[in-house]
Formats: C-alpha cells, structure tokens, sequence
C-alpha cells in the first residue's frame, strides 16, 4: 500500500477527530464537578451525578418505555420483514422493485413526514396516540432494516440444499425449521438488534405518534430545548450512546461470523 | 397435526406464486394500509383548510392552504432558508468528506481499512440527540470553542465572525454558522462511505492508462478520477440533502430565529393545531427529494448506493 | 438374487415440460414416454439442455409435468410432492447442509421421519462406513474434499433405503482417475441394493459402461432407448450414431442404396486399391494413435475415418479401397 502523503494523512486524523471529539466531551462532562458543565477545562471530576440520574424516577420510566417499543417494534418489523424477504429473495416478477421501493420509503422521506402523516391517520381515525401508536409507527421503518439484513442471507442458501431437504422427506414447515431457519438465524438477529437500536434511538416519528407519553429520546429532546438538569442529561447521554452502540457492534460481529458458513456445495 | 401440515405443503408444491402471496400480503398489507394510507391521508389533509374562528379543521376540499405556501413571503423565505442551507451543508460535507474518503479507499487495507471504516462508523451509531446535544455544549457562549478562541488569544476572530451578516448571530449556538457546523457534522459519515466505495472502484487500470498518456497527477485527478466518483458523491448527496431538508431539531437547538420546513411543520400541528398548513409544508421536501432522487438517478447514485 | 423385471417402477407416459413466459415457451420435455424395471440400472445421456435432467426432476418431482403422466410403482406421482415420494436424489452440486454435520446430514431423512436419536445416529454412522467415509461423521462439509462429499451425498440419499435412487450427474466435478473409481464403485453398489438407480449424464462412456439400459435424449425427445450394446451396435438415428461413440454417416448414393446409413470407423478396412471394392477414395491423412491408427479418406466430397489397430503400410495420396461387412453398416431412420 503506498505511504500517503502527510496532508492527506493530516486530513483524514482531523477529520476523524472532528468526528469523535465531541462524543468525547460528553462523556467527559458527565464527570464534572460543574453544574452548569459548560466550563472547560472541567474544575474537578465526581460520580456525583451518576447518583442523581439514577434516583429520577421520570428518566427510569422514560427508559422502561423505550425498551418496550423497541422490543415490541422488534418484534413486528422481524415477522414482517423476514416474510418480504422470503418472498423477494429470489423474485423476477413484474412489481419487485416497487415493493423494494415501497418498503424503503419510510427511511428515504425525512422523518418529519412519516411522522406527520401517521398522526394524520391517528387523527382521522380518532385514536389514542401512546405505545400502540409508537409500536406501529417504529416498525414501519424497521421493517426495512431487518429485511436487508436478512435477503442477503436468503440468497446464500443454495436452491439445491431446499429441494434435497424436501427430496429427503422433509415437508415445508420442516426445511423451514432445519434448514432455512438455521442459516438465517445471524441474520435475524443481526436484523432485530439493528432495528432494536434504531426504535430505541427513534425521536422524529416518535414525538408524533407519542401523545403524552415519554420515550427516553423525547425526555432528552426536551432536554436540549429547555435545559435544566444538565449534568443529569450527561450521564443520560452516556447511557443512551451505549445502548445504542452496543448493539450495532454486536452485529458487526455477527455478520462477520455468518460469513464462515459456506461449505455445502461442489465448491469452496 | 402433520396430516394437516403435510397437506399444506402439498398444495404449495408446484404453486410457488402461492406460497409467495401469502408471504407478501401481510407486509404489504402493513404498509399500504399503514404508511401509503397515511402519506395519502396527508395529502389529502393539506386540500383542507383551518376555519379562523374556531381553530377547528373544516374538511372541505380547498386550495386556500396550498396557496398559502407560495403567496405569504415569509413561507417562502422558509422554504428557501431551507433549501440553501441544505445545498450548502452538502457541499461542505462532500469537499470534507474526499480526502479521508481517498485515504480510505487508496491507503488503506484489509483490517486497517475495517479500522478505519468503524472509525467513521461509530459516531453515526452513537444517539442523533446525543450528538447534537453535544454541539450544544461546544458552541455554547461559555463553552469549549469560545474558551480555545480565548486561550489562543484571538477572541476578536470569533467576534468578528459573530458579527457578519446572515451567518452570524449572537453566539455560535444560535447563528446559522453554528447550525451549519451541527448539521455537516452529524450527516458526514453519510457522505464518507459512499465516496469511499465509489473511489474504490475506479479500475486502478484507468488511472495507470492516464499516466502512461502523459497526464500529470493532478491532471489524472481531476480529469478521470473525480468524474468516476460523481455516482458517490451523488449518493452520498441523497442522505445529506434529504436529512437536512426535513430536520427540525438541529435548527431548534442550534438555531437563530427563522424557521425551517420541518419546525414549521412541527410548530403548525402542535400549538397552532393547524395539520392542514402542516401537511401543506411536508409537501414541500417530498416534491424537493423527489426531484433530488431523479437529479441524483441521472448522475449514477443509484448504482453506487 | 431375482431381479423383478417384471414389474415398472417409474413410467412416463406422453409426458411433457414446458418452461417460459406466455410469449416465449421452452418444451424442455417433449412428449417422452418411457418405463424403467425394478431393480434397473438406468440412464439418461445426452448433451446439455436436452431435456435428460428436467425428465429426472420431473421423476423426483421437483418439475411438473405440463401433460402427460408419472407413476411410480404404479400409482400417480404427477401430483406428488417431492417429500411423499419413495425415492431420493443425489444433486449435482451435492446439496449438503453446511450448518450440520455429516452425521447429521446423513441422519437428516430419518429425523423428519422422528425416528429417535440413537437409532437414527447408528444408521447414519452404518451408511458412512459403507461409503468408506467412517469416522467422518463429526466434520463438516465444508472440510471435506469433492469427491468425499459426493459421497456424503450418496449415504445421506441412501439412508432411507428408498426403491430408487436419482442421480443428477454426480460426478462431473471429479477429475478422470477419481470419476472411474466412482463408477465402477457405484455400479456395486447398485448390484449389491438391488434398487433402481436412474442416472443422468452426458459422457457416453460412462452411460453405456454402467446401465443396464439408456435412453438417449435430444431436444427434449429420446431418439432410442436400448441397451448399451444395441446403441454401440445398432444406432437407430444419425444423432445416435454421432453422440454413441463416433460414425461415418453415409449418404445411400455413395453405395448404390437409398436413405442414410452409420458405419463406425473400425468396421472399416482400408486396402490397397482393388476394383471390386464398394468404395474407393484418396488417402488424405493418417493419424498415429498409439494402439492404433486413424485414416482419413476422402470419398467424393464425403471424408471416412478408419480405425485399425497398429500401423498401416499405406502412404498419403495413395488410393485405397474401403472393405466392410454388410452387418456392419446400419440403416438410419431419418427424421423429418
């Protein structure tokens, strides 16, 4: 690999550091013994604040609620979307990029307008907005998510491994469960942590759809409109940066895995 | 129970139409029901208008609230500030984003090149709010930028930049130039990667051809690899230009006065409960992204997604 | 042991297979009617996209016919998925499961039968050992060589001891020597089941050294079926004599008889001029092969091939008579 020259090596670190540094103050005033944490350098470091976060209730419930729509949002937009991928995976008919399409919708137009168009239909169907609203909204964008995960998936099972399954006495309830099932598991998984990481994140559509209710994200939206606590937000901004870190580098892990499964054919 | 499953199977054997309807029908359902529907319950929402009496919706067909977006100035200037700090927040990410992206792609490899991919990944996966929230922090009068002026002894630069028309503003975070910093760093690593993959694969044979006919670096640089790599750039430009155009928290936390597409939207159905005019305004990025999306098809984007 | 030849394990009756679009259909099986024996070793041989391995999918049911119909031991198979049909199939790309092991791969037809764990493991390690890969039973199939995962695919096939086994040319990925081994290795094996094996290929030697029968395929129809030697001996169609080893075809004029005639190369003698000869031409090359030895003569505008053993004392350019027996020369049907 040639040696780059010492601009463009000069270029890229800062650009890097461009991007991390900020992440980097966060974390580091969530240590401060500064109560407004504006000051740097920070005049002393306590886990003070750690303390505190931890004995409000609203950010608790906050939390608890995110959690339960992400896993409910999980738990839709992988039925749905490993159904759209079975069916798409090896499709050539007339409409399958309008489905394609279709589906990637909800990530391709701003947020702003799924979220308002959902509230129109919440509306128009005079119903109350809260979880149920919430759920339905996340795994609409969600779907999308799990199905690229989970098509590429599809596709490496060899069309021959199928017939042989069935050929051996195996109905199609049972390919499914030993065959396909097994193959797309890393897949599903990484397809479920992703969405989960990204309804958990969700703060656009959410405010919509919320009504009264508060995910964490809104309560750190509020937050950065009308700050009061914000040592407190800090130590809430480490956590959610975790949260929603971890499982994206989880799925880097799998999908590394998932490519040493190969092996069943005449080649490789 | 196996009777029932077997059976079942059967009958999907030599129908594979059948079994790929009944895996499409619930997803599509969910979608044309859910999404579709709402996308079309907006447009029509926006041929309603809102009575200025009541403050109520009248749900009679009009133009009025159409007619609002172009003829009131100040919807105008909403649209347009929009629209220019998109533009302009896509081409500082694309002329920040080459060099690391040529980094990247041409001195990079294998586990370094996974490295440095997480690198400029791992910002994006960390929370939007988070990022944003952090900025706040930074831009703030009493914060890490204003105190590295200070120390530097140039406190007078970031005065006088403060004082210039249009970007400047009281303090950083709440002047335009502070919402323009926010806004190229969080969408960035969207306009990274696809350069990235676009840079790698240019066949390094092309390059090597350029040379061997005489052309200077520099020459080859802009002549054959910078075209080659518009398809990147382009894709890259879809995230930026979109996910500025309909942002509405960026503008409110780092903002000066002067509303953008999506606080308008939010505001008009929140407080004003004015979901006609709010439907009217998110009209406007999907019609801007749609002609975005074909100018982007035209220039290879789709390809290098 | 008594080979029931009596009765039919697979018939095909006018059935055929079209593939395609509405505006642009392929007949890949065309109104072929055919009946395999118990305990048979079968093949169909053709060249590719001749219809020889949508016929085999469409015995193991992985095809549906567009008319005609399949039974199976006698009873309608047309409708019959592949999983209720008394027979397994060895794919071309092998098809094992590369998330199991072979055991497990092998197990696979007895587990979604239920038959329990310990059983279905002593048979599986029982058929492994009777394909000689014993003690492979742990590794996956991605550590094993082609030609041992080929026969991962024959045991796992065959651990349900079907009536019939269908192979999809399964061994076009080894290379000569491994190949050879295979097929003689396979012709035993079939012998000692005694079950019906319908095999797919497009090497004709492999086809007549290993069948007891062969149906030669050609755009989607069989043009004979027959037993090794009545192909070799008696080609019924010019595409027959052509793809069944090699064979002059000769217009009937060149010997003062109607129609189109095959008469293979080492039926051919090639003499020095006499006048009583049927035929005479130039010697135009000789090709020295070894064991034998290659003439070419030219007759008229038609060039002949002949095959003698050791050398020829003949020279280029001289003229030659060409001697055979009249049994020898075959009369092709000629198609319309």
């Amino acid at each position: 690999m040639t040696q780059a020259s010492w601009g463009l090596r000069i270029a890229a670190g800062l650009c890097v550091l461009f991007l991390h540094f900020p992440l980097f103050i966060i974390v580091l005033y969530a240590f401060t013994t500064d109560d407004k944490t504006y000051a740097f350098p920070p005049p002393g470091l306590t886990l003070h604040w750690f303390g505190v976060a931890a004995a409000r209730s609203d950010i608790w419930a906050a939390l608890w609620l995110s959690v339960r729509t992400a896993l409910l949002a999980t738990l839709l937009a992988v039925v749905l979307g490993t159904m759209v991928a079975a069916a798409m995976y090896r499709a050539n008919f007339w409409g399958k990029e309008g489905i394609t399409l279709l589906f990637i919708l909800p990530i391709a137009l701003p947020g702003i307008v799924t979220g308002i168009a959902l509230l129109s239909s919440i509306r128009r169907a005079n119903i109350e907005p809260g979880l149920l609203t919430m759920v339905i909204g996340h795994a609409t964008f969600c779907i999308v998510t799990v199905f690229n995960n989970v098509v590429a998936r599809f596709r490496r099972i060899s069309h021959s491994q199928l017939e042989a399954s069935s050929d051996l006495g195996a109905t199609g309830w049972q390919t499914f469960r030993f065959i396909i099932l097994p193959n797309i598991a890393t897949a599903l998984l990484a397809g479920g942590l992703l969405s989960f990481a990204l309804s958990f994140d969700e703060v656009i559509v959410t405010t919509f759809t919320s009504g009264t209710e508060q995910t964490l994200p809104i309560w750190f939206l509020n937050e950065l409109f009308r700050p009061r606590d914000r040592p407190i937000t800090n130590v809430v901004a480490i956590f959610v940066i975790a949260v929603t870190m971890i499982p994206i580098l989880l799925v880097q892990r799998l999908t590394q895995a998932g490519e040493d499964l190969h092996g069943g054919g005449k080649t490789s | 129970m196996t009777g029932v499953i077997q059976r079942f199977s059967s009958l999907l054997h030599g129908r594979p139409w059948l079994a790929l309807l009944l895996l499409l029908i619930p997803p599509l359902l969910w979608m044309g029901i859910i999404y579709i529907g709402s996308l079309l319950n907006l447009l029509i929402y926006s041929f309603y208008s809102l009575d200025d009496f009541t403050g109520q919706v009248k749900y009679e067909p009009t133009l009025s609230t159409l007619q609002q977006l172009f003829t009131s100035s100040s919807n105008v200037d909403i649209v347009q500030r929009t629209v220019f700090m998109s533009i302009a927040v896509t081409v500082a990410c694309a002329v920040i984003a080459f060099p690391i992206a040529y980094f990247m792609a041409f001195h990079t490899k294998g586990n370094s090149k996974a490295f440095w991919i997480l690198l400029v990944l791992l910002p994006l996966w960390s929370s939007y709010l988070v990022r944003v929230y952090a900025w706040k922090l930074l831009l703030a009068k009493e914060g890490i930028i204003s105190w590295f002026f200070d120390t530097l002894g140039i406190r007078f630069v970031l005065d006088w930049i403060l004082t210039l028309p249009v970007i400047g503003g009281f303090s950083l975070s709440s002047s335009y130039l502070g919402m323009f910093l926010v806004f190229v760093y969080v969408w960035l690593p969207y306009m990274i990667l696809p350069i990235q993959a676009s840079l790698e694969r240019v066949p390094k044979s092309l390059l090597q051809a350029s040379s061997d006919l005489g052309a200077k670096p520099n020459q080859t640089f802009w002549k054959i690899l910078l075209p080659l790599t518009v398809p990147g750039i382009a894709a890259g430009s879809i995230f930026t230009f979109s996910l500025t155009l309909g942002d509405y928290i960026i503008p409110g936390v780092v903002g000066a006065p002067g509303f953008f597409i999506g606080q308008m939207v939010y505001t008009q159905q929140g407080t004003a409960g004015n979901i006609p005019l709010a439907a009217a305004f998110s009209l406007v990025p999907i019609v801007i992204i749609g002609l975005y999306l074909a100018f982007a098809k035209k220039l290879g984007a789709f390809d290098a997604l | 042991m008594t080979q029931h030849l009596t009765s039919n394990a697979v018939l095909l009756e006018s059935v055929s297979c079209t593939f395609g679009t509405p505006t642009k259909t392929v007949k890949a099986v065309d109104n072929v009617s055919l009946e395999i024996k118990e305990g048979e070793f079968f093949s169909l041989l053709g060249p590719s996209g001749s219809g020889k391995t949508t016929c085999l999918r469409l015995i193991g049911g992985f095809e549906r016919p567009s008319s005609g119909s399949i039974r199976l031991f006698g009873t309608d198979a047309s409708r019959l998925p592949p999983f209720l049909r008394e027979l397994n199939t060895v794919f071309q790309d092998y098809a094992l499961f590369p998330h199991m092991t072979v055991a497990e791969n092998v197990a696979y037809a007895l587990m979604v039968r239920g038959v329990n764990k310990t059983e279905r493991t002593k048979r599986a390690l029982e058929m492994l050992e009777s394909v000689k890969l014993g003690g492979f039973g742990s590794r996956r199939p991605a550590q094993l060589s082609g030609g041992q995962r080929q026969r991962v695919a024959l045991a796992r096939a065959l651990v349900n001891r079907p009536r019939i086994l269908l192979l999809d040319e399964p061994l076009g990925a080894l290379d000569l020597k491994l190949r050879e081994e295979m097929q003689i290795e396979l012709k035993a094996l079939q012998r000692e089941l005694g079950i019906t094996f319908i095999y797919v290929t497009h090497d004709q030697g492999e086809a007549l050294s290993m069948s007891d029968r062969v149906a030669v395929f050609n755009h989607g129809k069989i043009e004979q079926l027959d037993a090794p030697k009545v192909l070799y001996d008696a080609p019924k169609t010019e595409f027959v004599a052509r793809f069944v080893g090699s064979a002059n075809i000769l217009d009937g004029a060149l010997i003062g008889q109607a129609g189109l005639f095959a008469l293979r190369p080492e039926n051919i003698q090639v003499m020095p001029l006499q006048s009583a000869s049927k035929l005479q031409g130039e010697l135009i090359d000789i090709h020295f092969l070894g064991a034998q030895t290659r003439l070419e003569v030219q007759v008229g505008s038609t060039r002949i091939a002949a095959l003698q053993s050791g050398e020829t004392p003949l020279q280029r350019g001289q003229q030659v008579s060409l001697i055979w027996q009249d049994s020898h020369l075959r009369q092709l049907e000629v198609r319309a």
